[in-house]
């Protein structure tokens, strides 16, 4: 048998070189070791770790009686329930009505209150308040903002302008029926039609126009002229209002604030009635209880714009 | 040719281009084939080990360590500042799969591969079974890391974790890995020891259960057979118990029974002493393959999955401690007689802190697969943290004193290029590890608490997106981890290029043994 060559032995190595004989007996603990040896690797014949051995067997026991009281060994299409009785579902219902018991009642209040009434119930209102915070922290900061202060293309709910009004009851619905809502016919429904791309005003008008509404707020560039006010006056005022201070009812926004759903600066104006954009809220009727309808429409109402 | 075929044939633009790849990397390496100095035939000792595929893999490994980190710290800068997501092709989505099977198969396959080559003719004495077919096995399987890697960046996935590859590389990956093991097998069957050394074991468990792991995970129904997408077999909760019977076991027999196989034979040898006790070996081993393929379900607790499951999931986890310490306990007392090297020598520095590491691990599992203690760690950063803790601490630092130890030999080098960036290495590995773990910890545990706290009326406190930017903090810091980590394995290329390219650094000797005193 000829021994291999071993490419790159590593000169300074000390290496036994030899098979070792069995029951050789290693110098440095005493112990023997097994006989075997590879590429100069021996084994010590010691025994198993008796901590090892007794936490190992101490482990299976933890286990075969876990698996007696808990749900554990498949028999065909079931498994064996365990003593306990448990199931995850049965737990999280337990979890979920020990937290509710004490609600039961107030929610049960709630859920009977026309909205307006719980704004004016002190007590009610500041349960519907917390409730519906954390409802919104669930549900609606993903479009909203954690602060409810929106961001481009989202509304702040803090200040006091309102597209589809500001009243506990319009807020309420708003909430409810959601903005342009595919699924619902009751939902909140305008649209602005696109001046530009539909070629319902040439250019120079647009610029007109969003010059004249960009000095209703003393934007930058802003420019009222009596062409602007014309125009504004036959295409745009019977949504936003003659005086352009918006009508609720028909979710036209106001434009004399300093508050904007998109940009506040001319070019956005103008882009806006080139071709306008148009966001889109769910109708949370179709996922939340009324009651957490309320709820939320309390806490937003409560923000500090609520009509 | 075939690959070029399909690329026209493809009915979709990812197949297209991504067949389109395949052409050029064959056409690259035929023209590199072709080009090669014939090797003349009996020329290469036939009783020598075939240590080819060793030396490039050697390198490789190191290489591809380079890219799985930085990529790593591409997806952790990314998730710090989200602005850093540069869409379509280096969107976090396409980056993190590019980061995880860039660790685990490009640097830890090609570890596993390059090392069971090495250490399964040494401690058989033969060389490697069937001729080219290492060669086939190692660049074979080079060609799936490549068909992986791009197919991420061009969005094709099959978004099974640690599986994302679609049907045509899972096939290729089969053919590779059935010759791997035909190699493997081969190779044991002539050895000219009369017993199969416990590295083989263990190398062994993992080329044999990846093999199943990676088929039956991997069935699926394409669409077509030009194009890049595919169904899977299973559906609803079966899907998800294959993914992580499959994604749990992907730790289980690649990151942990393969690695072991890595220690069983490299600390030794580098330690000089033998292995601490036999039984321990054998007993370990057979417990861990065992109870380790029972374990996946604890990655779906609170889930659709029925309940008696989840049951056998935690109990054989808790079951899985001590076989899994098994390794541990016998790398640690295996250098009884050699501590002292831990102050002279860094390679065997790193040894210990890898075998450290994977024992805090294969404690932290267990723990965290109590059901109670995984409704507050699961879907956080503590998961993500316990896995690199075991990536970075075991997996990198194990193939890292591997790699240390076989480049030497390899190239017929007296020594390293320099011993002392390899303490450097092994303390900018270490601290990396240590800030990344340790923040993650923090960050994942604080993500749980916030995620579950309610106030006295029984109303949730935090919205998701607040416990997202508390996290921003931790997040810069785990970059900083791994950038630490990286900067260790950019050490490492320098130094082990150097040793190739037959360099020695003039430099102070560490700290020389301590005079032993003679035994009284």
């Amino acid at each position: 048998m000829s021994t291999p060559n071993k490419p790159g032995k590593n000169p300074g190595k000390t290496d036994p070189g030899q098979h070792t004989p069995a029951n050789h007996v290693d110098d440095f603990s005493g112990i023997a070791t097994t006989g075997h040896e590879w590429d100069g690797i021996q084994e010590l014949n010691n025994p198993l770790p008796r901590w090892w051995l007794w936490t190992f067997y101490a482990c299976i026991a933890f286990a075969a009686v876990y698996s007696v009281f808990y749900p554990a060994w498949p028999i065909g299409t079931s498994a064996t329930p365990g003593l306990l009785g448990y199931s995850s579902r049965a737990e999280f219902a337990a979890n979920m009505d020990s937290v509710q018991a004490g609600n039961q009642t107030v929610l049960r209040q709630i859920a009977d209150t026309p909205v307006a009434d719980i704004v004016a119930d002190p007590e009610l209102a500041r349960f519907a308040t917390a409730a519906g915070a954390s409802a919104f922290k669930v549900n609606c900061t993903q479009c909203h903002g954690t602060g409810a202060s929106g961001g481009p293309g989202y509304p702040n709910l803090n200040d006091d302008s309102w597209i589809w009004g500001g009243t506990i009851d319009a807020v309420y619905t708003t909430i409810a029926h959601g903005v342009r809502s595919p699924t619902d016919p009751d939902t909140r429904y305008n649209i602005m039609p696109n001046f530009g791309a539909d070629e319902l005003l040439d250019k120079a008008s647009i610029k007109t126009v969003a010059t004249y509404v960009a000095s209703l707020s003393g934007l930058e560039g802003g420019v009222s002229t009596p062409e602007g006010a014309t125009i504004f006056a036959d295409n745009c005022a019977a949504c936003h209002g003659e005086n352009a201070k918006g009508v609720a009812d028909l979710g036209g926004p106001d434009l004399t604030d300093a508050l904007w759903l998109y940009e506040g600066s001319l070019p956005s104006i103008q882009a806006q009635i080139e071709k306008p954009r148009h966001g889109m809220m769910p109708a949370w009727s179709e996922k939340l209880d009324d009651a957490t309808i309320k709820e939320l429409a309390v806490y937003v109402h409560g923000l500090g714009g609520g009509q | 040719m075939g690959a070029f075929v399909f690329s026209g044939l493809a009915v979709d633009d990812a197949f297209r281009i991504h067949m389109g790849i395949l052409t050029f990397i064959l056409g690259l390496g035929t023209i590199i084939a072709i080009r090669l100095p014939q090797p003349v035939a009996g020329a290469d000792d036939k009783s020598g080990y075939m240590d080819g595929p060793v030396r490039v893999g050697s390198i490789l490994t190191v290489f591809w360590g380079i890219i799985g980190f930085t990529v790593g710290l591409v997806a952790a800068l990314q998730l710090a500042w989200p602005e850093l997501n540069f869409g379509p092709w280096f969107n976090f989505g396409r980056i993190r799969p590019l980061h995880t099977s860039a660790v685990i198969f490009a640097f830890g396959g090609t570890a596993l591969i390059t090392t069971s080559f090495y250490v399964v003719q040494r401690t058989t004495r033969a060389r490697l079974f069937g001729g080219d077919l290492a060669w086939f096995v190692f660049w074979g399987y080079q060609l799936f890391i490549a068909m992986a890697a791009t197919g991420y960046l061009l969005g094709i996935t099959q978004s099974r974790e640690y599986a994302e590859p679609e049907w045509y590389v899972d096939i290729w990956l089969t053919i590779v890995w059935v010759a791997y093991l035909v190699l493997f097998m081969g190779t044991l069957l002539k050895r000219k020891e009369p017993h199969i050394y416990v590295a083989n074991w263990f190398y062994l468990a993992f080329i044999v259960t990846v093999a199943l792991l990676h088929v039956v995970n991997n069935l699926a129904v394409p669409v077509s057979p030009f194009g890049a997408r595919s169904y899977s077999l299973f559906s609803g909760v079966q899907d998800a118990m294959t993914q992580w019977w499959y994604g749990h076991n992907a730790v289980g027999f690649f990151l942990t029974a393969g690695f072991l196989g890595m220690m069983y034979y490299y600390l030794p040898k580098q330690a000089g002493r033998p292995v601490y006790p036999y039984r321990l070996s054998i007993i370990h081993f057979w417990a861990l393959i065992f109870l380790y393929i029972w374990a996946g379900p604890h990655h779906l607790y609170y889930t659709a999955l029925p309940d008696w499951a989840q049951t056998l999931g935690m109990v054989f986890s808790i079951m899985l401690w001590m076989p899994s310490w098994g390794g541990m306990i016998n790398g640690l007392m295996t250098l009884r007689g050699a501590w002292d090297k831990m102050r002279t020598d860094p390679i065997i520095r790193m040894m210990v802190l890898a075998v450290a590491f994977y024992g805090m691990s294969t404690f932290e599992g267990p723990v965290m697969s109590i059901k109670s203690v995984n409704a507050l760690s699961h879907y956080t950063d503590w998961t993500i943290g316990h896995v690199h803790s075991g990536a970075l601490g075991w997996v990198g630092m194990i193939s890292f004193g591997a790699i240390y130890f076989m480049v030497p030999r390899l190239w017929n080098r007296e020594r390293l290029y320099s011993l002392r960036m390899v303490n450097w290495h092994f303390w900018l590995a270490t601290l990396g590890i240590v800030v990344y773990a340790s923040v993650m910890w923090v960050s994942g545990v604080m993500q749980g608490l916030m995620w579950r706290e309610y106030d006295s009326q029984g109303f949730l406190v935090y919205s998701f997106a607040e416990s997202v930017a508390a996290l921003h903090p931790y997040y810069v810091m785990r970059a900083a981890g791994g950038l630490l980590y990286l900067a260790g394995g950019v050490v490492m290329a320098v130094n082990i290029g150097m040793t190739i390219a037959g360099r020695v650094r003039t430099e102070k000797p560490m700290p020389a043994p301590a005079q032993l005193q003679p035994a009284e």
